[in-house]
């Protein structure tokens, strides 16, 4: 509920900087959430790098932009993206009636190949914490395919804001 | 209130259609990118809430614990996490480049410059 709230003022509020700080609010309470969905580890990964880098990110680019006063304009409903969204939603939920109930240990999701990491995964691998197990070994190529993407993303933020550095260096002397 | 099983999809929608409506209805460039983090928060919560079951505990192998909850979802949104914050640096980095270069963050303006040239 918090949790609607929170994005519910990201909707109407207009200063950025408050933006901002509302979306690590945003991100500790799905963290909050995540704990009581005995996603542990997936909730301690968002508070550190959701909450924290995201809204350090976010602030290290609004102190690079000037503050202007079109940033304040006042925010107006715009029909056509609120009817798209209207009729996306509903559509949406009226496909939830298909999904399996919420908790089902009977789940499609819950049967497949989850059992065989519970069950296997100490005498196979070793750690007594099963998203350990999976996030290195049996789902490996993953986590490398997750660095690579970090990777990348490093080299272009590099490549898109050292290049003003570079130009300031050659035309200062 | 067996229609109400299905709750944690409505909460997941009406978080996903608000992340989709920033996106689409503000011009303002930060704003857009608030919109897909919540977006991308919202589908967390989608995968997070698929993979929990009742009276299960968090998925760490201990004495007479029958019941876990389905790993699997986690290490996915783990990935996801990392990734998201890694777009998100990048697309805040094209939003300061983008700045330097036209002097403006609202999308509207960057159109009119665009058309003047």
């Amino acid at each position: 509920m918090m949790l609607t709230a929170t994005a519910v003022a990201l909707l109407c509020i207009q200063s950025l900087f408050v933006a901002a700080m509302l979306t690590g609010i945003y991100s500790l309470l799905s963290a909050a959430l995540f704990v009581l969905l005995d996603a542990v580890d997936v909730a301690f990964t968002e508070a550190a790098v959701g909450a924290g880098i995201t809204t350090v990110l976010f602030l290290g680019m609004l102190a690079r932009i000037p503050s202007r006063p079109e940033q304040y304009r006042k925010l107006h409903l715009r029909v056509g993206p609120m009817l798209a969204v209207l009729i996306t939603g509903a559509a949406l939920i009226y496909a939830t009636h298909d999904m399996p109930a919420f908790g089902d240990p009977k789940a499609p999701a819950n049967v497949h190949v989850a059992p065989r990491y519970i069950n296997d995964s100490a005498r196979e691998v070793g750690p007594p914490n099963i998203v350990t197990s999976v996030l290195a070994s049996y789902r490996g190529y993953d986590t490398l395919g997750e660095v690579t993407v970090i990777f990348t993303a490093g080299v272009g933020v590099l490549l898109l804001l050292g290049h003003r550095r570079r130009r300031e260096d050659r035309d200062a002397p | 209130m067996s229609w109400l099983v299905h709750y944690n999809y409505w909460i997941v929608i009406v978080l996903m259609m608000i992340g989709l409506y920033l996106v689409m209805a503000r011009h303002i460039l930060p704003r857009k990118i608030i919109g897909l983090n919540v977006f991308q928060t919202s589908v967390f919560v989608l995968f997070i809430s698929m993979g929990a079951v009742n009276d299960a505990s968090a998925p760490i192998l201990a004495e007479g614990i029958t019941q876990y909850a389905n790993p699997l979802p986690h290490v996915l949104i783990l990935t996801a996490i990392v990734v998201g914050v890694s777009t998100t640096s990048l697309a805040l980095a094209l939003i300061v480049r983008i700045n330097e270069a036209y002097g403006t963050i609202d999308e509207e303006r960057i159109h009119q410059i665009d058309e003047e040239d």
